[in-house]
């Protein structure tokens, strides 16, 4: 019983960075109908990003929030600029050449990165990387736990951006309808950029929070992207509060997994909760909750 | 098939004779390898290009049929040839049932779909080592030292994968799969099964990817989880020869494969040798920007956008700009 409560609680605080990256996700999505297949790459950099503050700077991982965060949001608003909207006006067979552009994106700044960094596995090793609190026989990890928190700030915030400012009313009037949103003069096209900088900036932030108690190599980012799909897919698309939701089921099933079937099997766990999601239940948890 | 029948039996007659004008192991190797892509390219272009269903799992169908071929050995101790005659019916039977679950999905979802699927095979085969030997792989012994008879046997199944792939489209089957390509509703208002040709198309691409792994694990003679079911090195790769050559076209996959291998193993050995060694990492840095680049400015690949690619080149105005390519 002891060990259960512990795998779910290993669960839902790794669940809460999971839900970061698919708030990300699943904002992209809602707003240009696209698959962001360059998602967990766009994370790597930003840890790549920390790691190379922490580990030339001297900065603290949570402080190196400051910096990967806007860095990311600059890249992943170019990204949309220059990248993904042109080929809105290019006429093509496949409608997924978008899609295609970001696995294209994903797979150059993977290969940056290993340019630079070269394949190595990289860790940072701070005074709290290992530290644990106990609760009633349950063992906390403390940056996890920081890190669960965080990731509640953000989303708190995140929310609050787009329930109480014009901006952010703006990017759900988007998301609902393109074409009526610019009726009522909305620059959708402004509206985009700014979302996938956001969206960028979330999974940022999700990458930093997790270097402390991660291993960081450039071919990290694939294994994230298919996580931040099964989460957004749980969710469904384009719903935040399902995103949340499928983040921290994830984390549960993937602890779940890893403790009662095989931890050689813990990915293909999120993989099979993908299909049975799509199979059974297409339109995701936002059909339960409608929202 | 070509408005120019002869450039289709010069460019044949060079490929029959390439083995005795090229005494080089290393290009007959490349060369094998491209063939190896002509087949799978052409595939994946007979669902993604023609059907409009776009899969990213094609290292499934290529895993199967390899792991077929090598666990003819370890399990059966057959030859590895027998890969070749089996491989095909299996990964079509894999592909049925794959079918059978993505097809209830469209567009993108079915896209993810094929991503989840390709990595639940390469997770199993990683982890069911009784059976696949897991980790570390699956090593057989080559059947002939000489490169000349698996060279041919790549460009037999390059042909025959184009000749059926032209007379499939050639058939009432081809127009019903460009038709649900257009637009899947209408198709299915005028009364074509979508489901079932949509499986059929399925069931042609993954027969051939099959055999194109069966063939991989008797050449290469050593497969492993990471290598035959990569989703960078298979899957994205096949997608990679499909849109550079030109989706939706007979002759797009073949150019993309031939393009695509040169283009690897060029930055692969830095230029032959010309360049610094750093280069050599760069390759896959390449592809991605050769994807950007084709995606951006290419949107149909080289024999799609061929009257555009000419009118830049020769200026000449009389080149039409609208269409290009058969993309019948």
């Amino acid at each position: 019983m002891e060990m259960f409560i512990q795998t779910l609680v290993s669960g839902i605080l790794i669940g809460g960075i999971y839900a970061l990256i698919g708030i990300g996700m699943t904002l992209i999505m809602g707003v240009m109908k696209i698959i962001n297949l360059a998602h967990g790459q766009l994370m790597m950099v930003a840890m790549y990003i920390t790691f190379v503050c922490h580990q030339y700077l001297g900065l603290d991982p949570y402080f190196a929030l400051f910096i990967a965060m806007p860095c990311l949001f600059v890249l992943g608003a170019a990204i949309q600029k220059y990248l993904l909207n042109p080929l809105l006006k290019v006429d093509s067979i496949l409608p997924e050449n978008q899609v295609l552009m970001t696995v294209g994106i994903g797979m150059v700044l993977t290969e940056v990165m290993r340019f630079i960094f070269h394949s190595d596995y990289r860790s940072i090793e701070t005074g709290y990387s290992s530290t644990a609190f106990y609760l009633g026989g349950i063992s906390f990890n403390l940056p996890m736990f920081v890190a669960f928190g965080i990731a509640l700030l953000l989303t708190l915030g995140l929310f609050l951006f787009l329930l109480k400012t014009d901006v952010g009313k703006s990017v759900r009037a988007t998301a609902q309808n393109m074409d009526a949103a610019m009726i009522l003069g909305i620059n959708a096209h402004w509206i985009t950029i700014l979302t996938y900088g956001l969206g960028s900036a979330l999974v940022a932030a999700a990458g930093t929070l997790l270097l402390p108690i991660y291993y960081l190599f450039p071919d990290i980012g694939g294994p994230f992207t298919l996580k931040a799909f099964v989460i957004t897919m749980l969710g469904g698309m384009g719903s935040t509060v399902g995103a949340i939701v499928g983040g921290v089921v994830l984390g549960v099933a993937e602890s779940l997994g890893a403790t009662y079937i095989a931890m050689s099997l813990k990915d293909a766990v999120a993989m099979v909760i993908f299909l049975l999601v799509l199979i059974f239940l297409p339109g995701g948890l936002k059909k339960l909750t409608k929202v | 098939m070509n408005s120019r029948p002869w450039v289709l039996g010069i460019i044949g007659l060079l490929l029959l004779a390439f083995p005795f004008l090229v005494p080089s192991d290393y290009y007959r190797h490349i060369l094998i390898i491209s063939l190896m892509w002509v087949v799978i390219g052409s595939s994946w272009n007979l669902l993604a290009g023609y059907t409009g269903q776009v899969s990213f799992g094609h290292a499934v169908f290529f895993g199967t049929g390899a792991y077929t071929a090598g666990l003819c050995v370890t399990k059966l101790g057959i030859s590895a040839w027998w890969g070749l005659v089996l491989g095909g019916p299996v990964a079509l039977l894999v592909g049925l049932v794959i079918g059978w679950i993505c097809f209830r999905l469209r567009g993108p979802y079915f896209a993810l779909a094929t991503i989840a699927v390709g990595e639940i095979f390469r997770l199993v085969a990683i982890a069911w080592r009784d059976f696949t030997e897991g980790m570390e792989g699956i090593l057989i012994i080559q059947t002939n030292r000489s490169k000349v008879p698996y060279y041919y046997l790549a460009l037999l199944l390059a042909a025959g994968c184009i000749l059926a792939i032209h007379l499939v489209m050639r058939s009432k089957w081809g127009y019903y799969f460009v038709a649900i390509r257009e637009d899947q509703d209408v198709a299915e208002a005028i009364g074509i099964s979508t489901f079932r040709y949509k499986s059929l198309s399925l069931m042609i691409s993954s027969f051939f990817t099959g055999v194109a792994g069966a063939f991989y694990m008797n050449y290469m003679a050593f497969i492993d989880p990471h290598v035959v079911f990569s989703l960078h090195d298979v899957s994205i790769m096949a997608i990679l020869v499909g849109i550079i050559g030109g989706v939706g076209t007979l002759w797009g996959p073949p150019l993309g494969a031939l393009v695509m291998v040169w283009l690897q193993e060029t930055f692969r050995s830095s230029f032959f040798g010309l360049l610094p060694r750093w280069v050599s990492e760069a390759h896959v840095l390449v592809f991605g920007l050769l994807v950007i680049f084709v995606i951006r400015y290419l949107a149909n690949g080289i024999v799609g956008d061929w009257a555009h690619i000419k009118q830049l080149i020769f200026r000449s105005k009389a080149a039409s700009f609208s269409t290009g390519g058969d993309r019948s």
